[in-house]
């Protein structure tokens, strides 16, 4: 189920927003190609909210500590180990479709 | 008897349809076609050199009267179709119906004309059509003022005509650079930097707001409160499916026709093709998936089998001397790897997009002639595995220079900016026998003063000497670059680089957006090099100068209203407690520097607390900034019995002088009224000890990870003379100093003496280029950015969704 969260103008290039939900934060990236990634809003480190870090290629740095997650794996880069969560997202006529099958599986469990 | 085809629009993709049909049966259909424009079928895409004088409109022509006459084709040109009758399979035109057996709609596609006022005031034009081309030309023969709204594709050849006609035009772009959906940032440079060359003013970012004018078109107001003087406005913002009489006729239309893989419509006996069709959630603008669409219809109609796939495409600018390639899919992606080369000297960007042992995509400005063999890589899908070490240069592969960025400057370029001396004059000394560092030092003074520009004078002495040159190492700005932080300061400077992609073009970046070390120190050079001409970026800051607030470890920002010189009134304590109370601040703490702090404040509250501090006469404290923070006062001869001099007042003259600069890092000052020195003014950046003969300032002190006293620059006389030179040393530190040096380790570099001589010298250039900053940055960020309180929260609450 693909959820409609807003327009594609609603994020700055190189830059994030917050989608709210039961289970904390989803930060919405959009690069300088206006591709767009959803990620786990807190870095597995301490909890940096990630969607306030500097966004460079499809890679964002943590605002607090400087970890760096490719948003395509959820994957910490370079030597520091850790995953956050991904979610499918998608634009489609200027608007963003974020994945939500996956809230209600978890609000169901 | 002969099946009837009636054929609506002659376009370049129902001709190239028309040839293939009557090519392969020319007795399958006795066929009709209209067009609502009075003539037959030319290649569109040579309107620009239509409109540019290079080439004339009968050599555009692809099909003439013969042409239709030999197939027998009944031709209604300038006759349009004002109505598709399904039920009897007729169309309707002004001269009648004509019935079909099987339809083709070709109606392409139609200008998308922004909703601004004064949108349909005489001289505003689009350019889709012979009459628009014709139409420009005549404005053009009057000569005058040109504006172009729209910085793709169409409305560059637009105004590359215009220019060549005699224009002054200037093109407004909505987007942060041009040809965004062809080019990225770095190519979109380059294009700019051509155009401008041949006298086309871009202007990005953009957005309109009105078309000006009094009975015709005058001027071109923005959203920004620019004005452009405007006798013709071409709008080339982009195009819409021209869909309306399939609408009309009950066909299943999304943003164009829908068809099928055949091209047949919702209707079996009505097909489409061209700009007008919407295949697979899929739009069409360029020619060569209309040239496939056009042999599949053939196909269909002939009752072939045929399906349509969209294949890929390359994109050329036709504008003469603007060399660009764009094809595939330059976009990043999981297991995407770049390859990126750059030579500033010739003006040339290359970029590869590797997915595997694959290439994908290629964006390349300035050299092109291998488009085509990697446009035949992508298309293959070829494993480069091989060749990918020097893939990037094409079939026939050479090597690229580290050096290239000082070797495209000019010998006029300063190199030495402290002695004024230009890389001629040190190529010159080299050549007169010069050979290590300390002679070019003794015979031209050029690194002899601060030192910051060494690198660049060893690189000079590399590229004149050759290999007996042995370079030392230094340590790069970053992965993305061999420059030191002091080199691309003094190139900013020297070649005259005012944007983000200008310096990672022009010095030779090996990443194609950077980094997040490199852009927020660039992001810096720039608003301290070109105050007036360069915007800041705000998505090269840190997050705590982003979002005008400090982070804290659980993600929630502290507020620091600004306390000018410390002094504060029992108004703003109201204001601020009621602040503290309304948002439910956690904590309210006294800092260091004579403010208070409200800490654990959320990120959504921020912008109404901004409002409610603003309207009690508060403004930002930027203790969040690589800026001026705080200048500590003690109370000075105001009240207290040893006081010599005014400490409270100067320090709040200072504060109100210097508040909202930025600066390579934090920047923090005190002022004390005598030599007990309460306000601790001798470990900040700057300290002023006020004595009976003066203001005694002092520099480069430190009290965090180093302690560090500060050390003497001058005694003032006078409270002038002591505001003068603090202005002027922080501007010096503004002008040199790299990125996230304090005071006191550029001092420590540069040395005090080569900083004392420069104050002293400069100080009235150095504080008049500091109000030329400030009179953009002596300004409020929270006032501004209260207003966009949206933009803090979050975009979407799922919360609710999940419990429904």
């Amino acid at each position: 189920m693909m959820i409609d969260i807003g327009p594609l103008s609603d994020i700055p290039r190189q830059g994030a927003r917050v989608v709210k939900t039961p289970h904390g934060c989803v930060a919405v990236f959009r690069t300088a190609t206006d591709q767009v990634f959803a990620i786990d809003d807190a870095c597995p480190h301490k909890g940096g909210p990630l969607s306030e870090g500097i966004v460079h290629g499809t890679s964002v740095t943590c605002p607090l500590h400087s970890w760096v997650f490719d948003l395509n794996t959820g994957m910490a880069q370079g030597a520091d180990e850790g995953t956050v969560a991904t979610y499918a997202v998608m634009v489609e006529d200027g608007r963003i479709l974020l994945d939500a099958a996956w809230l209600r599986e978890r609000s169901a469990a | 008897m002969t099946q009837k085809l009636v054929v609506i629009g002659a376009g370049m993709a129902s001709g190239r349809m028309l040839e293939h049909l009557t090519d392969t049966d020319p007795g399958a259909y006795d066929i009709t076609l209209f067009n609502a424009e009075p003539r037959g079928n030319y290649n569109r895409l040579m309107l620009s050199p239509v409109l540019s004088g290079e080439k004339t409109y009968a050599q555009i022509v692809t099909h003439d009267e013969p042409w239709y006459a030999a197939r027998a084709i009944d031709i209604r040109f300038g006759e349009p179709v004002v109505k598709i009758d399904r039920r009897n399979r007729t169309v309707v035109s002004a001269s009648g119906g004509v019935p079909y057996d099987k339809l083709v709609i070709a109606t392409g596609s139609a200008p998308f004309i922004i909703p601004v006022p004064g949108r349909d005031l005489p001289g505003v034009v689009t350019f889709r059509d012979l009459d628009d081309t014709d139409a420009m030309t005549a404005a053009a023969a009057k000569g005058g003022h040109a504006v172009v709204i729209g910085g793709g594709l169409l409305g560059l050849e637009a105004a590359a005509g215009l220019r060549m006609l005699g224009m002054e035009v200037t093109v407004i772009h909505l987007m942060g650079h041009l040809m965004e959906r062809q080019l990225d940032p770095a190519a979109g440079y380059l294009l700019q930097k051509d155009l401008e060359r041949r006298g086309i003013k871009v202007h990005c970012k953009g957005a309109t707001k009105a078309i000006l004018g009094d009975g015709r078109v005058e001027a071109v107001l923005l959203e920004d409160g620019t004005t452009y003087p405007a006798d013709l406005v071409c709008m080339a913002v982009g195009i819409r499916p021209e869909t309306r009489l399939a609408t009309d006729a009950g066909l299943d239309v999304a943003r164009g026709i829908t068809v099928s893989d055949a091209m047949e419509t919702s209707d079996p006996a009505i097909f489409a093709l061209g700009e007008c069709v919407e295949h697979d959630r899929q739009l069409f603008g360029l020619v060569a998936p209309l040239y496939d669409q056009a042999k599949v219809l053939a196909d269909t109609l002939l009752g072939q089998p045929a399906a349509f796939r969209p294949v890929q495409t390359a994109t050329k600018l036709k504008v003469t001397g603007c060399d660009l390639f764009s094809a595939g899919d330059f976009a990043e992606a999981e297991g995407r790897e770049d390859i990126v080369f750059r030579d500033p000297g010739r003006g040339i960007y290359k970029r590869l997009v590797l997915e595997g042992d694959r290439l994908v995509g290629a964006v390349m400005y300035g050299d092109t002639a291998d488009g085509a063999w990697f446009f035949d890589q992508i298309r293959s899908g070829a494993d480069i595995a091989d060749k990918r070490n020097t893939l990037i240069f094409g079939p026939s592969a050479g090597t690229a220079d580290p050096l290239a960025a000082v070797a495209a400057m000019p010998d006029s370029a300063e190199i030495c900016g402290c002695n004024g001396v230009c890389k001629g004059r040190i190529v010159q000394a080299i050549k007169d026998g010069a050979t290590d560092l300390d002679a070019v030092r003794a015979t031209t003074k050029a690194s002899a003063s601060c030192g910051t520009c060494t690198g660049l004078v060893e690189q000079v002495m590399s590229l004149t000497l050759g290999d007996t040159f042995q370079m030392p190492t230094a340590k790069p700005m970053c992965k993305c670059t061999d420059h030191t932080h002091e080199d691309v300061r003094r190139l900013i400077k020297s070649m005259g680089l005012k944007s983000i992609p200008a310096v990672m073009q022009e010095l030779g970046w090996t990443t194609a957006g950077g980094c997040a070390s490199c852009r927020p120190a660039l992001n810096y050079y720039l608003i301290a090099d070109w105050p007036l001409e360069y915007q800041d970026d705000r998505q090269s800051r840190f997050v705590n100068e982003r979002n005008h607030a400090n982070i804290q470890k659980d993600g929630t920002y502290s507020v620091v209203p600004r306390m000018w010189g410390g002094v504060t009134t029992p108004t703003e304590l109201r204001a601020i407690a009621d602040a503290a109370d309304k948002y439910n601040v956690p904590m309210v703490k006294v800092t260091g520097g004579q403010r208070i702090d409200l800490l654990g404040v959320r990120k959504e509250d921020l912008p109404a607390m901004w409002a409610d501090l603003n309207a009690a006469g508060m403004v930002s404290g930027h203790a969040y900034s690589k800026g001026l923070r705080t200048v500590k006062t003690c109370v000075g001869s105001e009240f207290c019995r040893f006081g010599t001099q005014d400490s409270t007042g100067l320090g709040i003259k200072l504060e109100k002088l210097l508040w909202g600069s930025w600066t390579p890092h934090k920047v923090k000052l005190g002022v004390s009224g005598c030599p007990r020195n309460c306000a601790e003014a001798t470990c900040k950046d700057v300290g002023i000890i006020c004595v009976d003969s003066g203001y005694q300032i002092s520099v480069a002190g430190a009290a965090g990870m180093e302690l560090k006293e500060t050390q003497p620059l001058a005694l003032a006389t006078t409270e002038e003379e002591a505001i003068e030179l603090t202005t002027a040393f922080i501007q010096l530190y503004r002008e040199h100093a790299k990125y996230l040096d304090r005071p006191y380790k550029w001092v420590a570099k540069v040395g005090l003496d080569w900083v004392i001589a420069q104050v002293m010298e400069h100080r009235t250039a150095l504080v008049e280029r500091f109000e030329v900053s400030q009179s953009v940055y002596r300004r409020d960020p929270w006032a501004e950015h209260a207003a966009e309180a949206t933009k803090w929260a979050p975009m979407a609450d799922l919360t609710l969704e999940a419990a429904e």
